[in-house]
């Protein structure tokens, strides 16, 4: 019996969540009317539940533990008390937003209580914390508008919260990432990230000439420096693809991003070249079987459970996800491969792509170049970081361990995506309102360019 | 997404935004690329890894799979699962010894065929329905079944023929690299792995009976070494075919005395002659005018020191010489003696390139995998794995493996209906005894059928002539007059 609800609920969840994924698209079709939008999202909350509900019962089954039960009822009131709060407190949020933070928020639990109740438990509790924190960030955005001008204190924060990581830090797994405070381990790099976003966007909103360029790319390089000295090889790229590209965007001139590249390149030779960890992670990556009892371990097990799951996946408790080092926080996407199925994290990275592609397009419709630098940041540091986590994972590039956002255990990295979830949506709904206003004054609705192609695209 | 704007704020903006589109698509290009990937990996990549014996999951797939069948070329089974009333699963290996190594186990871990085709045996590829439907009440769906390239007659004749002498004996077809036979002795017999385990792992058995000689054990190649000895001259002299040597049964240098077979002197011969006569004498001396630096380079792109392209698991053969090395090593390599060694299977996979034109075949003893209906799976073709030899060597080669047999060490070959083409050697393997393993490499042709290839070792036999060459025969016997 117990095998019939974990086999019938592996397929099923499968189909759920591709329809899931499927809306998630199909929200970006342009001549959608409000009301056929809401019913979508509508559709996309049914499919949610209905995914956590299969799930559980597969969870249960298996594990015939009352306390499942109860922290999947826990988790529905979670769900649902999120949302109605958008809807009542926010009217112009992104449903989308809040759908795919929830979705994803879920499929972390979901796997989580499969690999180890205990950590499961402290995820909920961090994403209640922050989830009651965040609810007013968008409120902020909104009222509070001298964020713009504290360009040196973003500095000084960054600097100085990287420096204590290097020098203070606990070293896990060869790197520097985490300090205590209080006796709770926190990734200060995560929160530097949006910080880091704010200060970029403060330098060059206003002044893109050489001289402020100059001086914001010193500061860049200092943070991407000291990163690299604490060997967090994954956060310091973030933190140089994220400069750059709104480096770009700021200045408008392919020329910096050509430069930024081409330096980069030059340093990751040289990286290699001096720093064997460096070396350690290519090597890793472009032979794992040759060094499987060292180096190549983790990728191997890693691209074991993905190899073995397939595209169905072998069902929830039926792999051997606990093989992979450090499975809950940097291979957790091997995991949901491994158990639901290939399909299914397939799935999971296009609905990461659709959050990036909302970022983005909040970055284009923003007035206001502060704005459009910060969501255009906070865009890129998801993006790229949920690029830089399957890509590392599946072997299509050196694995660089950072986390999945939102799905990955770890309570730094889930505060930190939620504020940037909800920066986002604040600056959602500041544009929403300028659409209203704006909208009372024509009679055709029309659609942006991004939006034509984004159409073609789907 | 909607925009509630004109069409010159249109403009505009399409045009401010020009750079966030540029971000977009390159970020959406990229996560196609990634996606892109996953699938490849998922269809293409991932049996690699799967397969890999580090993966300990394959051991999941048991639950729910009846581990499939393995059967000869012709259809003879070699292993099968026995399910019996209460779902207990036993594994039955019908012909026990005589395929023992080449099928391997899959019990006290795998080997052999067992262990490189353990997941296709370990999957299912009944209709997906079905499997389901399985899987759902709690019943196993069967494996599929894996058919070898083995041949069921060649294989048993090789083994009786090797009677109760330990060795090897490796039997291919040169033109595809299919592994027609494959034996090694001691043998055991897999479906009394269990009761025989303890006594066979414990350290005071020294017979080793779950080594598989033919890929895994190192001997001095003896006089079959020649056949790199000769090669490398050849490769070296341009003016090979005015090569003289006059031999009175040995030659010494340097206080190192080389002896020809009970030091029977050859008289005047040239390379051919050489050859076929095994003359140590000969060979010492040509070893002698050898570049070495050449001559190792030429034997690493022959497969020593190197991986064979196999998944078997194999030793690595090993040929170490330098310049720095005594004349008396340098005389004793280029006779097969020396610190030279290598495995059966890699001298059956030199011969098949010689047979070849040079050209090696990648060997391959998994033929083709059915699903429980029969319908196949998966075909596997023969590949090239490179050309070893140039043409023009390989035919003087072959030339001269003729004349072993026409007029040398291996006349007892000379057949009406077939043409073989060899090399005998008697490796000698301990300083303080005249005990040698018999060796004998070659192939044998004949208009109308595939070549055949053989590698064979007799352990602490004898003479190549005499204990290897009888088992050639008897090989090639089977094949092209026996099995009509």
């Amino acid at each position: 019996m117990t095998n019939l609800i974990v086999e019938i609920s592996k397929y099923l969840m499968t189909l759920l969540f591709a329809c899931y994924t499927y809306e998630c698209f199909s929200a970006f079709r342009g001549k959608l009317s409000e009301e056929k939008k809401n019913r979508i999202f509508k559709r996309q909350m049914v499919l949610m539940y209905l995914i956590h509900l299969d799930a559980y019962l597969a969870i249960f089954a298996v594990t015939d533990d009352i306390l499942m039960i109860l922290f999947y009822v826990f988790q529905v009131i979670f769900v649902a008390v999120t949302i109605s709060c958008y809807q009542m407190l926010y009217k112009g949020a992104s449903r989308l937003l809040v759908n795919n933070m929830c979705m994803l928020l879920l499929i972390g639990f979901i796997m989580l209580t499969r690999l180890s109740f205990d950590k499961a438990v402290k995820q909920f509790l961090i994403a209640l914390a922050a989830m009651i924190v965040t609810l007013m960030i968008p409120f902020l955005i909104r009222k509070v508008h001298f964020v713009r001008k504290l360009t040196w204190l973003y500095a000084v924060i960054g600097i100085c919260g990287l420096a204590a990581v290097a020098i203070l830090g606990a070293t896990s797994y060869g790197a520097k990432l985490s300090i205590a405070v209080g006796g709770i381990s926190v990734q200060l790099s995560e929160f530097i990230k949006i910080i880091f976003v704010f200060f970029v966007a403060c330098m060059l909103y206003e002044r893109t000439d050489f001289k402020q360029v100059c001086i914001a790319t010193v500061i860049a390089a200092i943070h991407v420096l000291i990163l690299v000295l604490s060997k967090d090889l994954g956060g310091a790229l973030i933190f140089f693809v994220t400069y750059l590209i709104m480096l770009y965007v700021a200045t408008r001139k392919l020329f910096y991003l050509a430069g930024g590249v081409l330096a980069g390149s030059i340093a990751a030779a040289v990286a290699y070249q001096l720093f064997a960890h460096v070396r350690v992670r290519v090597l890793a990556w472009s032979d794992p079987l040759s060094v499987i009892d060292n180096e190549g371990y983790q990728i191997c097990q890693s691209l074991f459970a993905i190899g073995t799951g397939g595209w169905f996946g072998m069902g929830l408790y039926q792999g051997m996800p606990e093989k992979i080092p450090v499975v809950e926080q940097d291979f957790i996407f091997s995991a949901i491969s491994e158990e639901l199925g290939g399909i299914f994290a397939l799935c999971l990275l296009m609905v990461c792509v659709s959050c990036y592609l909302m970022f983005l397009n909040v970055a284009m419709q923003m007035k206001e170049q502060f704005y459009k630098l910060v969501a255009l940041g906070l865009g890129t540091v998801y993006g790229f970081q949920v690029f830089l986590m399957i890509g590392g994972v599946t072997k299509f590039i050196p694995s660089t361990g950072v986390t999945l956002p939102l799905v990955s255990y770890g309570g730094s990295s889930l505060l930190a995506t939620m504020v940037v979830f909800a920066i986002v949506q604040g600056m959602y709904i500041l544009r929403q309102d300028e659409g209203n206003i704006n909208e009372a004054k024509r009679t055709k609705q029309r659609k942006t360019r991004f939006d034509e192609e984004i159409e073609e695209l789907s | 997404m909607r925009s509630y704007l004109d069409n010159t704020e249109k403009v505009k903006k399409g045009k401010k935004n020009k750079e966030f589109t540029v971000v977009t698509y390159s970020f959406l290009a990229a996560f196609l690329c990634l996606m892109g990937y996953f699938v490849y990996f998922q269809y293409g990549e991932s049996e690699q890894f799967i397969n890999n014996p580090y993966n300990k999951r394959q051991e999941l797939f048991t639950r729910s799979v009846i581990r499939g069948d393995i059967y000869s070329a012709d259809g003879v089974t070699l292993a099968q699962s026995v399910v019996d009333e209460d779902g207990n699963e036993t594994r039955l290996y019908p012909y026990g010894r005589i395929f023992a190594h080449v099928v391997g186990y899959s019990t006290h871990g795998r080997s052999g065929i067992e262990e490189m085709a353990n997941f296709s045996l370990l999957r299912s590829n009944i209709f997906y329905m079905e499997k389901a439907v399985n899987q759902i009440q709690g019943e196993k769906s069967p494996g599929d079944s894996v058919t070898t390239t083995l041949d069921y007659d060649l294989q048993l004749r090789a083994f009786d023929a090797l009677g109760t002498y330990d060795g090897a004996v490796v039997v291919m077809e040169p033109e595809t690299g299919k592994i027609l036979a494959m034996v090694s002795k001691p043998d055991f017999d897999p479906n009394y792995l269990s009761e025989d385990w303890e006594g066979m792992v414990s350290e005071d058995s020294d017979s080793s009976a779950l080594l598989n000689r033919a890929t895994q054990g190192l001997y001095p190649p003896g006089s079959t070494f020649k056949i790199f000895t000769t090669l490398a001259y050849i490769q070296q002299n341009q003016d090979y075919n005015e090569y003289v040597y006059q031999c009175n049964g040995k030659y010494t240098l340097d206080n190192k005395t080389i002896h020809c077979h009970k030091n029977k002197s050859h008289g005047t011969e040239n390379l051919k002659d050489s050859f076929a006569h095994s003359c140590n004498s000969s060979y010492a001396s040509l070893g002698m005018t050898l570049d070495i630096e050449q001559f190792k380079k030429m034997c690493d792109g022959l497969l020593f020191n190197t991986a064979l392209p196999t998944t078997f698991e194999s030793s690595q053969s090993s040929f170490v010489l330098s310049t720095e090395d005594s004349a008396s090593t340098i005389m004793e390599t280029a006779i097969g003696q020396g610190k030279t060694l290598v495995t059966p299977f890699h001298m059956a996979l030199i011969t098949c390139a010689i047979a070849n034109d040079g050209v090696l075949m990648r060997p391959y003893v998994i033929d083709h995998t059915t699903d429980a209906e029969g319908n196949m799976v998966e075909q596997y073709t023969p590949k090239a794995y490179g050309t070893l030899i140039a043409e023009e060597d390989t035919a003087i080669l072959q030339e001269y493996m003729r004349a072993v047999v026409e007029e040398g060490t291996a006349t007892k070959l000379l057949s009406d209906s077939y043409e073989v083409y060899g090399k005998t050697g008697s490796a000698e393997f301990s300083s303080s005894s005249n005990a040698s393993h018999s060796w004998f490499v070659g192939y044998a042709h004949q208009e109308g059928k595939k070549d055949i290839a053989v590698a064979i070792i007799v352990e602490d036999s004898g003479i190549g002539s005499e204990y290897a060459v009888p088992i050639a025969k008897e090989i090639f016997e089977e094949y092209y007059i026996e099995k009509e």
